[in-house]
């Protein structure tokens, strides 16, 4: 990467391979004692998981790398982000926004939130409504929040039912046509994704990235 | 309940089924391909109850449960009141890590495990230097209401002479007693549990039908992960306390050894059910497995085998991946239930090794047709057991709960009609 300098490109490194502890201690000096702009940080950060995420996607990192990358990268956030003194218009453009949520009856949520990591570090708006969701909070959230893809978790298989449920409700709601909607969970696959009329599953969170950034038009 | 006295005709039944169990375990081939039957609510929509009455009526789910087996004859089954109608104990305990039907979610859906962080990852030195300590004062008041209060126990290591007598006087407090009557309350309620259980597993026998298994353990790495410090705080462990992992999954491992092996002695049936949940192909890699999920679980499995038990993994979601390395194990000694790996690939692998259980996919049963059902089955038949596998057919992880009982017919139908 040419447009970093030695250290960048060390901290880029050492988040992308996983040293915490060097890494943290890199990016605390960089920010609290050298005043590096806390976006540049950021984006050196953001690079370093593009890294994770493609190592993800080749088979090398697992989930515990990108749960670590999660951690890092909110660790780093939470000294950054009070330092960030923001003009207005500066904001990162995103991909588009994805809503996403556990359906109704089904409480688990690793899944999911790691989606959600994923789905943030690649650039997309995402808006996590939680565990146990009900139909009618599905289409209250849509209603105010417009998003582009909405993701429907669930890792028992009454979240089959619920899954169904939930889409009919977007269908009966007149809103179907306005997003797309993906599933994902311990026991979904082909068979399901017809039984409740999602437009596609994904497997794992880089499958719902692609998912996303081919909905958008955005290079997978 | 009555258990009846068992009949010549149910004895030759039962000795003929549990054969056919046996036979595929020793790698030899049965008369048929035997079928086990494994359900938890999918019990509560066949006996046209709640869920909440499935956990908490003992004698509907026993009656539900022996209407189920006799319906269907499998070759073998869970103890079915056991895993299910467990709803009065986990009320007596106060238990925290589920939420049931009537206690967190509704009278029809089924219980849920809270995936949390019960041990922090700073105790995992309290833990290491002394568990039974560590069980008492933090783990237990943690996990169970009923024993708030045990935290005023006082470290009996290091107690000695006069200080080992007044140094009981912390179990004079209020509130340590008061904890302790709750759990004796428990305990009646749990003996009360374990009878119920009991009477139907020896009156199903009695029928002339076996127990698939007698007891149930877990992986000494996926108890550490699930039980103690939550999915992703043990995710981060891999990377911050590697040594002290492995140093917890060791001691578990001696603990869980010996206590399973007292569990199954004391049920009579060799077989130990172990539901395996992070072996998966996606949640490791293939480093991180063989270095901290692996040993471990690969040298309980040679412990128990030494007992003359049969360790029986369900090995949960995809483990395609992991089949080389599970491989490494002695002939004939252990049955290999799978969930979503594909079947016909691991009777490749490892069908001179262990006898293999499973795998009808959840969302065909539960959204397919008896048709579907009986395609499946045929695909099992056609590539597995008519190759020599030696091959139980079951549900991938038993009989999901929204499955039609059609389909679960349409299983046990296709078993006879295309495999004896």
């Amino acid at each position: 990467m040419s447009d970093t300098n030695q250290q960048e490109q060390q901290l880029i490194e050492w988040l992308a391979d996983m040293n915490e502890d060097e890494a943290f201690a890199l990016a605390k000096k960089m920010l609290l004692e050298e005043g590096i702009d806390p976006l540049r940080v950021m984006d050196l950060c953001r690079r370093a998981m593009d890294i994770v995420g493609k190592r993800f996607e080749e088979g090398e990192y697992f989930l515990p790398e990108l749960v670590l990358a999660g951690e890092m990268l909110e660790n780093i956030s939470a000294i950054a982000k009070p330092l960030i003194k923001q003009a207005p218009g500066e904001a990162p453009k995103k991909l588009g926004k994805v809503l996403i949520g556990t359906v109704h009856g089904d409480l688990h949520d690793i899944g999911k939130n790691i989606v959600s990591f994923m789905l943030d570090i690649n650039g997309f708006e995402v808006k996590d409504i939680g565990v146990d969701a009900p139909v009618q909070t599905f289409i209250d959230e849509i209603n105010a929040w417009q998003p582009d893809v909405v993701g429907l978790s669930g890792f028992l298989t009454l979240a089959f039912d619920s899954m169904k449920e939930t889409i009919a409700a977007f269908d009966q709601a007149g809103m179907r046509a306005k997003f797309k909607v993906m599933i994902g969970g311990g026991q979904i696959d082909e068979q399901v994704r017809n039984y409740t009329g999602a437009d596609a599953f994904g497997v794992n969170a880089v499958e719902a990235v692609k998912l996303c950034k081919n909905w958008m038009g955005a290079a997978a | 309940m009555n258990i009846p006295e068992q009949t010549p005709e149910a004895k030759l039944a039962y000795d003929t089924r549990w054969q056919r169990i046996m036979d595929c375990v020793a790698l030899k081939q049965p008369d048929r391909m035997p079928v086990s039957f494994y359900a938890t609510f999918w019990l509560a929509k066949y006996g046209g109850i709640s869920c909440k009455d499935l956990m908490y009526d003992y004698e509907k789910t026993k009656e539900i449960a022996e209407r189920a087996v006799l319906e269907f004859e499998p070759d073998a089954c869970l103890g079915l009141v056991g895993a299910n109608a467990m709803g009065r104990i986990f009320e007596a305990v106060d238990y925290k890590q589920l939420k049931w039907p009537g206690h967190g979610v509704g009278d029809n859906q089924p219980y849920q495990y809270l995936d949390r962080e019960y041990m922090k990852p700073e105790e995992f030195s309290d833990f290491l230097r002394d568990p039974t300590g560590f069980y008492l004062h933090t783990y237990l008041p943690r996990i169970f209401g009923a024993f708030e209060g045990f935290e005023k126990l006082p470290d009996f290591p290091g107690m000695f002479y006069f200080r080992a007598i007044t140094g009981l006087r912390p179990l004079a407090n209020p509130e340590f007693r008061k904890a302790l009557q709750r759990v004796l309350d428990a305990a009646d309620e749990v003996d009360r549990f374990m009878t119920h259980a009991g009477q139907w597993n020896k009156r199903i026998n009695a029928l002339g039908f076996p127990l698939i298994n007698g007891s149930a353990s877990g992986a000494p790495y996926d108890v550490i992960a699930d039980y103690f410090r939550g999915a992703t705080g043990m995710m981060k462990d891999l990377f911050r306390n590697k040594d002290k992992l492995l140093e917890s999954i060791d001691m578990m491992r001696q603990h869980l050894v010996k206590m399973t092996i007292a569990n199954a002695k004391a049920s009579g049936n060799p077989i130990v059910f172990i539901p395996i949940h992070w072996a998966p192909d996606a949640f490791m890699s293939p480093k991180q497995f063989e270095t901290f999920w692996w040993p471990s679980f690969r040298q309980m499995m040679i412990e128990l085998i030494d007992a003359d038990l049969i360790p029986m993994p369900l090995w949960e979601s995809d483990c395609t991946k992991r089949l080389e390395v599970i491989k490494d194990i002695p002939p004939g000694k252990c049955i290999y239930w799978f969930e979503r790996t594909d079947m016909v690939k691991a009777f490749e692998v490892l069908g001179d090794v262990v006898a293999l259980r499973g795998n009808l996919s959840p969302s065909m049963m539960t959204t397919g047709t008896p048709q579907d059902v009986d395609a499946a089955v045929k695909h099992l038949v056609d590539n597995v057991w008519n190759k020599g596998g030696n091959l139980i057919l079951e549900h991938a992880f038993g009989t999901p709960d929204e499955t039609p009982v059609e389909n679960v017919r349409a299983m046990f139908k296709a078993a006879r009609k295309y495999a004896g």
